[in-house]
């Protein structure tokens, strides 16, 4: 947050540098079961960023002392290609992208019914093919999708979005330059139906007032996206039973 | 987290807390927004340009800078580097292990690295020695010796003690301040039922639901905000833990970092 620039990110109608206003969402699409292999998948288009998400399980923890005897643990993996940003990224986990997945793991366990599946872990493998701001938050919505796909059984869906200060200006879905040239980023997400907040973060400087804006423009933002998901995977199911007939 | 030392927080102990807590007390006694007793000894280590004792209850942690000379980063020329590391050392607890940092230090040192990043408390600016050179490194390294929950707290109030006394210095240079100002106070939360308890002990911290931290700066702004844990938060609980933190990191401004 807060790198200094030249960069006027809002113009003299209040526009944003891709003509946004402050309460439009980049295009999403999301596409589920991508892959042949895993359980369960999905491909998520949001702005630039493009991710794919895998699903695993679930199957026996491994090692064994991970094993939880109440309950499955989900183990997400947020990782980004060498080639998803401009300047090449080192391949495997560093600190940023351990905490990422972490916060993401966390998030998912709320949504999935993990106490059906004792000792088992559920593997969710987060693949950052382009990168565009707000990947931790587009990950996250893709794998509740890509779980879903899975057929593992969820209570809830898991949304999520972003809101940030630019300018002095409170808007949704921060793009990469707002998101380098910022004041403030608050990537969120919620349980869909319950609106329950199971993730969040921050960083920059907002007021009360501010953070109280940002929260109301990300749960209306939520529920366009969560549409979005559940045309996802109606589309898949749909199209399967025409071609079973 | 790790679970206790058995490795299982006892039912006993669980019902005891949540019964406690029916009646507004905590396992300790405390109320819920109330703070461990902290002691904080500054420049506790001569051989570090800045350091820091702290005690937050029973969890105690050090806290040292070092500074050094390097190479910026080829995107921030004109500024100096600040990193921020937490070791949780095996001595600390029976179940941490030695070896590379796990999940746990990687967002707890992450988390209190955020707080001080975002409210700009050390002028990265001033840390210039040659631009695009040459500028200052400020390592903070904080390890915590003994754990009884809250790290990210008491790691953050050993990382400002130590910032505030640290001094730049080396041969054939002049000496001076490590230029510090407008710090951040976190305020670390857990959500047991329905209520939320500031300054976890081990024991909170296990059987608690939902965990978050509100790192907040004097003018009343939020600078760096985590969840943690599985659970979940409502939007109330959420804003409610943003006034909680604003009252008690002020409170706590004023008596410790003064």
């Amino acid at each position: 947050m807060g790198t200094e620039s030249n960069i006027k990110l809002l113009d003299e109608n209040g526009l944003r540098l891709d003509g946004r206003n402050e309460m439009e969402l980049r295009p999403i699409k999301i596409e589920t079961n991508v892959l042949e292999r895993a359980d369960g998948s999905a491909f998520i288009e949001w702005g630039g960023n493009k991710i794919i998400v895998s699903v695993y399980g679930p199957r026996e923890a491994y090692p064994k002392h991970t094993q939880d005897i109440d309950k499955a643990v989900i183990k997400a993996r947020y990782n980004m290609a060498a080639f998803s940003v401009d300047e090449r990224k080192r391949p495997g986990p560093d600190r940023r992208s351990v905490e990422i997945s972490k916060v993401i793991s966390e998030a998912l366990s709320s949504a999935v019914m993990v106490e059906q599946f004792p000792r088992t872990q559920v593997d969710v493998f987060i693949e950052v093919i382009q990168a565009d701001a707000g990947t931790r938050i587009a990950g996250l919505t893709a794998a509740s999708v890509a779980l879903a796909a899975a057929g593992i059984p969820m209570r809830d869906m898991v949304v999520g979005c972003t809101a940030g200060k630019i300018e002095g200006k409170i808007v949704l879905d921060l793009s990469k330059e707002e998101d380098n040239f910022g004041q403030a980023d608050l990537p969120m997400a919620v349980l869909s139906r319950s609106g329950e907040v199971v993730l969040v973060q921050m960083d920059g400087d907002l007021s009360v007032e501010e953070f109280n804006q940002a929260t109301d423009m990300i749960l209306d933002a939520t529920k366009r996206i969560a549409q979005i998901q559940r045309d996802a995977l109606v589309a898949r199911y749909s199209v399967e039973t025409q071609g079973g007939e | 987290m790790p679970k206790d030392a058995s490795g299982i927080l006892s039912e006993i102990k669980k019902g005891y807390i949540i019964n406690q807590l029916k009646s507004g007390k905590r396992g300790d006694g405390r109320s819920p927004e109330e703070f461990r007793k902290i002691t904080i000894i500054p420049d506790y280590v001569k051989r570090a340009q800045g350091s820091a004792y702290v005690m937050l209850g029973d969890t105690k942690v050090i806290a040292g800078i070092k500074i050094e000379q390097g190479e910026p980063f080829p995107d921030t020329p004109n500024q100096g580097v600040l990193t921020t590391n937490v070791e949780m050392l095996p001595m600390a607890f029976p179940t941490f292990e030695p070896g590379p940092p796990n999940e746990d230090t990687i967002e707890i040192a992450r988390v209190v690295d955020r707080g001080i990043r975002e409210a700009k408390t050390v002028d990265l600016k001033k840390l210039v020695i040659e631009p695009g050179k040459k500028v200052w490194i400020v390592f903070i390294d904080i390890d915590v010796i003994d754990f009884d929950g809250n790290l990210i707290d008491a790691c953050t109030l050993g990382a400002l003690t130590a910032l505030k006394t640290a001094v730049v210095k080396a041969e054939g240079m002049d000496e001076f301040k490590l230029p510090v100002d407008n710090l951040p106070i976190s305020v670390t939360m857990v959500k047991i039922g329905n209520t939320l308890l500031c300054d976890p002990s081990v024991e909170e911290e296990q059987m608690a639901e939902a965990r978050i931290t509100v790192s907040t700066t004097e003018d009343g702004h939020i600078r760096a905000m985590q969840k943690g844990k599985v659970g979940s938060l409502s939007i109330d609980e959420i804003k409610n833990a943003i006034s909680i933190s604003l009252k008690v990191g002020s409170a706590l401004r004023e008596t410790y970092i003064r």
